[in-house]
């Protein structure tokens, strides 16, 4: 167990060194840098309110992509999925005139099901057109932004005048309540964690969730085995993109009160670190979607008080999954090495 | 150029490929490699073209020692070797293919390599148009492509492991034509790699005959037929004695089915399978009895015929209905088809439970596991993940997974790498079956197998199967010539 814990340290021990090494280079000094991150993201409950604000996002979407990594899937779309859900709720929001509890309620239903159906597009085009789903994914992104902006410049247009700054505020039963003068709404923090929960033990203990492992691990044998593929592949899709669809309601209601052009902001991309360091456990989501966030609310002060580039905080995250996986795949090179000195790999493995 | 290979062994794990062949191929003949699927003759030609090291033992090219640690060094010793699937780029046109292999400047010189392509080709009578791509060839065009392309890297043995399978009559004369004037005219050395008796009668100077790993004989051309059957099946033994069947009715009808596939279609084939039925279905592999048991199995496209399971028509059904009427089907290729890596024995217990909760309860899924292990006698526990277990338990623990009382039991070489014990012990569950009224359905590579468990036999070349045989009374070597293409 303890090994364990030890060997998981050591690629977040590489990707600080790594950057380490960039501040030195760059003849910055890195106790304040670190220094720095940790105060911006948390030195004020204000901050922290915006980290766990922040990480509801990613939480969202990568429990989402847990479901479609267990099922084998690169589901590289979440961007496109987001930006539907918050379509499909800015139209509630717009003209349903509904009093706040049912109103909201509705909002995040439309979000889930916008979400859900660009999605299952991706899953449809995979299935019946035979496009591979990062091609799909990313083909339907940008789909999707044109479509958002389309709708911010012409039917949605504020009256004086289209920007890239978005639509009119919604009507104020259409925001999310926050807590107090904090940015951070209570009810998406309960909403993410269900969402963990939820997932985890669909994963965990339902015959859908090893139906999609099955399925994930070897597909031929998964449908000979009895699996119906398509129904579980096109739902998978579907289920990360209803997550996806929700976050991107909560963004346009409690973190902009409109709708904007970039509403995913790249969560989507971001998440998608996120899901491949949790290794498709539910679990763990929070507690790097939490880490991503800090770091992200963080490294903005690096520019206010060390005249250094905020987007070292990406080149932290970044280097940590890819420390993450190069870890991983040097463990699976030794095991197989160490399997073939065995001479426990059969003849097609060698 | 005259190659040796002496005491060549190659081990795959526990599995003996190669274990201690010796063979020597004087230049200018052509030497034909005789055995059944798995003897181990693709494993040599792989040692001997650099594809993979032999664990042990001396290759010699013209008297020198050589020892390969790739194709590529190989072929610059002048060795080549033809692989059952063409080695190119369906995408790219015949002429960049060509060029890949040997122009290795950084701008290719199109117009020298044109000029090569069709100076070899007109020597060799290939037609090939240096512009077409080549997903548009056939499989005969593809191989004549790779066989100017190791003649333009300088081989001066080539080796061709099971050229004709998949191409045409005169593709086939065409291609023997070439490898005559190869070994002829050119002085090269020619090994031939085959199966089929009379392709090597027909072109072969002298035949090495292998047998699980070793070499069971040596002949020159022409040699009797009956003496290379023997040598490639062993002696025969005499089939065991059964006690009569009883047949139920009809489980299993297919009548005139068609199956096509990119390389090979069956066509008109038609079998009655009653309850109680034990069939074999012999044959070299990719003869058609895979696909034939896939369509049983309702994993194949069918597009002509009928099939039928008690009476049903399931022609078109989908796979999970053949599943619902109690079709079980049970691949060679376990860790490809049958389990799945990276989920434990309990995982697939839960799995195949098709009925089961949908919230899985995992205590109960467990003791399942337990049971069916100990049934089983699967050296493994329920947490096991299943590549973790050896080939042998690996095939029990997929037979544990069958669910009981089945109406059709499709089994693909249900015993092939198993010792004789677990052998014995895999055939009587399935007689156990078989007396609960379930109709099986078996290949294998091993005819004593199949005369000693089927009741009647049915064998598969080229795509065409034969009159069903009854078992009592068939020998292995009438089975021998029907698997080589000929008529006993």
């Amino acid at each position: 167990m303890l090994k364990k814990v030890l060997l998981g340290l050591i690629p977040i021990a590489g990707a600080l060194l790594f950057t380490t090494l960039i501040l030195v280079a760059v003849g910055a000094s890195p106790w304040r840098a670190y220094g720095n991150i940790l105060a911006g993201a948390f030195e004020s409950p204000e901050k922290i309110a915006d980290v766990v604000a922040a990480a509801v996002f990613l939480v969202l979407c990568g429990v989402g992509m847990c479901v479609t990594f267990t099922a084998g899937q690169w589901n590289v779309g979440v961007e496109g999925q987001i930006i539907l859900g918050a379509i499909f709720a800015t139209w509630v929001a717009r003209n349903v005139p509904w009093p706040q509890v049912p109103l909201l309620t509705l909002m995040m239903l439309a979000g889930m099901l916008g979400g859900a159906l660009w999605a299952a597009l991706a899953g449809l085009l995979k299935v019946y057109g035979k496009v591979h789903e990062i091609f799909g994914g990313l083909g339907l992104n940008y789909a999707a932004q044109g479509l958002a902006i389309w709708l911010i410049f012409n039917p949605w247009k504020p009256a004086d005048g289209a920007t890239m700054s978005g639509t009119d505020p919604f009507p104020e039963p259409a925001w999310m309540p926050t807590l107090g003068h904090l940015r951070v709404a209570p009810l998406a923090v309960i909403l993410a964690l269900v969402a963990t929960v939820v997932i985890y033990f669909m994963l965990r203990g339902t015959r859908w969730g090893l139906e999609l492992k099955a399925m994930g691990k070897n597909p031929r044998a998964a449908f000979v085995m009895g699996v119906p593929s398509t129904p579980r592949l096109l739902a998978a899709f579907a289920v990360c993109g209803m997550l996806a669809g929700l976050s991107g309601a909560i963004r346009c209601s409690a973190r902009y009160g409109r709708m904007i052009p970039d509403i995913a902001g790249g969560q989507g991309y971001l998440s998608l670190l996120v899901a491949l360091l949790a290794v498709s456990r539910p679990q763990w989501v929070p507690w790097i979607a939490f880490f991503f966030a800090a770091v992200g609310v963080g490294s903005p002060r690096l520019e206010l008080n060390m005249q250094l580039d905020s987007t070292l905080g990406g080149v932290l995250r970044a280097s940590v999954v890819l420390a993450v996986l190069l870890t991983n795949g040097a463990r699976m090179l030794l095991a197989r090495r160490r399997a073939r000195l065995r001479g426990n790999l059969s003849a097609e493995e060698v | 150029m005259k190659v040796e290979l002496i005491d060549i062994h190659k081990h795959f794990g526990p599995v003996c490929a190669n274990d201690g062949v010796s063979v020597t191929i004087e230049a200018g003949s052509i030497h034909g490699l005789l055995g059944e699927n798995g003897a181990g003759k693709t494993t040599l030609m792989k040692c001997l073209s650099g594809y993979q090291a032999p664990d042990r033992g001396i290759i010699k090219v013209d008297g020198r020692t050589v020892a390969f640690s790739s194709p590529a060094e190989a072929i610059a010793a002048g060795i080549g070797m033809l692989h059952q699937d063409p080695l190119d780029f369906p995408y790219l046109r015949i002429l960049d293919n060509f060029l890949l292999a040997f122009d290795r400047r950084f701008v290719p010189r199109r117009r020298e390599g044109r000029a090569l392509l069709r100076s070899l080709g007109e020597r060799y009578h290939f037609d090939l148009d240096p512009d077409a791509e080549v997903a548009s060839l056939t499989i005969g065009e593809r191989q004549q492509l790779e066989i100017l392309r190791l003649l333009a890297l300088g081989a001066r043995v080539l080796i061709l492991d099971e050229p004709t399978t998949g191409i045409s009559t005169p593709q086939k004369v065409q291609l023997f034509e070439t490898l005559r004037r190869l070994a002829k005219e050119d002085g090269c050395a020619v090994i031939f790699v085959s199966h089929k008796l009379e392709e090597v009668e027909e072109l072969c100077d002298r035949v090495t005959v292998l047998r699980q790993g070793r070499v069971t004989g040596q002949a020159e051309m022409p040699c009797p037929v009956s003496q290379l059957v023997e040598m490639m099946f062993g002696r025969s033994l005499p089939p065991l004695e059964r006690p009569p069947v009883e047949r139920g009715p009809v489980v299993l009808a297919l009548q005139n089915v068609t199956i096509p596939s990119y390389r090979l279609t069956v066509e008109g084939a038609s079998l009655q399978v009653h309850a109680g039925e034990v069939v074999g279905l012999a044959g070299l592999e990719g003869s058609g009895q895979q696909l034939f048991m896939r369509a049983c199995a309702g994993l194949e496209r069918v597009t002509a015929g009928s099939i039928h399971i008690d009476g049903v028509p399931m022609t078109h059904a989908p796979y999970r209905r053949f599943l619902d009427r109690g079709v079980a089907y049970v691949p060679a290729n376990r860790l490809e088809e049958g389990l799945i890596r990276g989920l434990t024995l309990t995982e697939h217990v839960a799995l195949v439970d098709r009925k089961g909760p949908f919230f899985i309860d995992w205590a109960a899924a467990r003791e399942d596991a337990s049971r069916r292990i100990e049934r089983f006698n699967v050296v493994g526990r329920p947490e096991s993940i299943v590549e973790a277990l050896s080939g042998g338990n690996q095939q029990r623990a997929l037979l544990a997974l069958l669910p009981p009382n089945l109406r059709l039991l499709l089994l693909e070489h249900p015993t092939r790498g198993l010792d004789v014990e677990s052998t014995q012990w895999i055939w009587q569950q399935f007689l156990a079956r078989r007396e609960q009224g379930t109709a099986i359905l078996f290949t294998s590579a091993d005819l004593d197998e199949i005369l000693t468990y089927a009741d009647r036999i049915v064998v598969f070349f080229g795509g065409r199967m034969s009159a069903p045989l009854p078992a009592a009374g068939t020998t292995v070597e009438q089975l021998g010539y029907l698997i080589a293409g000929k008529e006993a």
